[in-house]
């Protein structure tokens, strides 16, 4: 996290035996995974606004996303807003964790690692309570792969459906990966693996990842809730 | 030997990354701004999700520039602070930005108009 960039002229930084980018080996590869997975996400991201341009209807998302939890009220886009803060302070612990990591503070890391696992976990059972409210539908019919309920001018049209699920489950699983990495990282600095190691740049790169998973939800809220 | 991937100069890792206290603080200071303002980008993007839909709203393509606009300042925040690559070398932040931005906004151009063009014609 601190800015302590080394300035080399450039015949030292790219004459061999170092990283010209100031950056490791490990770091590097996780950059290339994301600016790939990027690529992904913005494939179906874009794909979704093909369908929506060509689409000659679109359900509106307060129609179809109003319910919460253990009421009956119709409180639109309410309950995504909760799921999109509970990622975002997940991100927020885990930046924690990393600062926590540059100054071998081991207690700091485990602490905030530990609510970043919790924020994922409580994401993926928000997600889970979301895709069974989803698929029980409405009045027209459970919404599934073959079966539009929500778009009444066309429902023929399943591409709303069929992007739901693929595009937020495809986000989900990325939760679900990194919530386990977490774990297995979480697990390692109760070990005191990278006490010993002198630095805490795992949690650094298994950030990134986690970061990743945010910034991806931040374009499927817009993408898929709000515009 | 244990296989290490953290490897930076001739072999050996410069752990030039580590911090001492004070500047952790000032770190987390700034850590907590980034949070305040993701958490008010994506504050007003709900309250304007819920009270100006494209229903309701007659200013709808403003409503729907300024969605995607929080967006992408929230995105730069996320990977500049939060991912760090504000702080990384520059080579490094221009060779990861620049050709995935330019890949992507020509796919959205491509398939975007597209999209518009295969509705009109066919609907």
């Amino acid at each position: 996290m601190a800015g302590h960039v080394e300035n080399v002229d450039s015949a030292t930084a790219w004459g061999g035996g170092r990283s010209p980018f100031n950056v490791t080996y490990g770091k590097m590869m996780m950059w290339f995974f994301l600016v790939s997975d990027a690529l992904t996400f913005g494939g179906f991201l874009v794909a979704l606004g093909f369908a929506k341009a060509s689409a000659e209807s679109w359900p509106l998302a307060e129609d179809v996303f109003f319910h919460f939890p253990l009421t009956h009220a119709n409180w639109p886009l309410i309950y995504v807003a909760l799921m999109t803060f509970i990622l975002i302070v997940s991100s927020v612990t885990m930046v924690l964790a990393v600062e926590a990591g540059h100054r071998m503070d081991q207690k700091g890391v485990q602490k905030w690692l530990g609510w970043t696992v919790v924020g994922g976990l409580v994401f993926l059972g928000s997600q889970a309570w979301e895709w069974a409210t989803f698929i029980a539908g409405n009045e027209n019919g459970m919404a599934t792969l073959l079966n539009n309920p929500y778009n009444v001018m066309n429902p023929d049209d399943v591409r709303y459906t069929n992007f739901f699920f693929f595009v937020t489950g495809f986000h989900g699983f990325h939760v679900f990966t990194g919530v386990v990495i977490n774990f297995l990282v979480f697990l390692k600095v109760k070990k005191g693996v990278y006490q010993a190691r002198g630095h805490y740049e795992m949690v650094e790169k298994v950030g990134l990842y986690w970061h990743f998973v945010d910034l991806v939800w931040v374009f499927v809220f817009t993408f898929f809730y709000l515009v | 030997m244990e296989n290490r991937d953290d490897l930076l100069v001739n072999d050996s890792y410069a752990p030039m990354v580590n911090h001492s206290e004070e500047e952790g603080k000032a770190i987390r200071k700034k850590i907590w701004k980034v949070t305040a303002l993701l958490s008010i980008l994506t504050t007003l993007e709900i309250i304007m999700g819920i009270y100006l839909s494209s229903r309701s709203s007659d200013l709808w393509v403003v409503v729907k520039w300024s969605f995607i606009i929080m967006t992408l300042v929230k995105a730069f925040y996320i990977v500049m602070e939060f991912m760090h690559l504000g702080h990384e070398n520059k080579s490094l932040r221009r060779y990861i930005i620049i050709p995935y931005l330019i890949f992507i906004a020509y796919m959205i151009y491509l398939i975007v108009m597209e999209g518009f063009k295969v509705g009109n014609g066919y609907s």
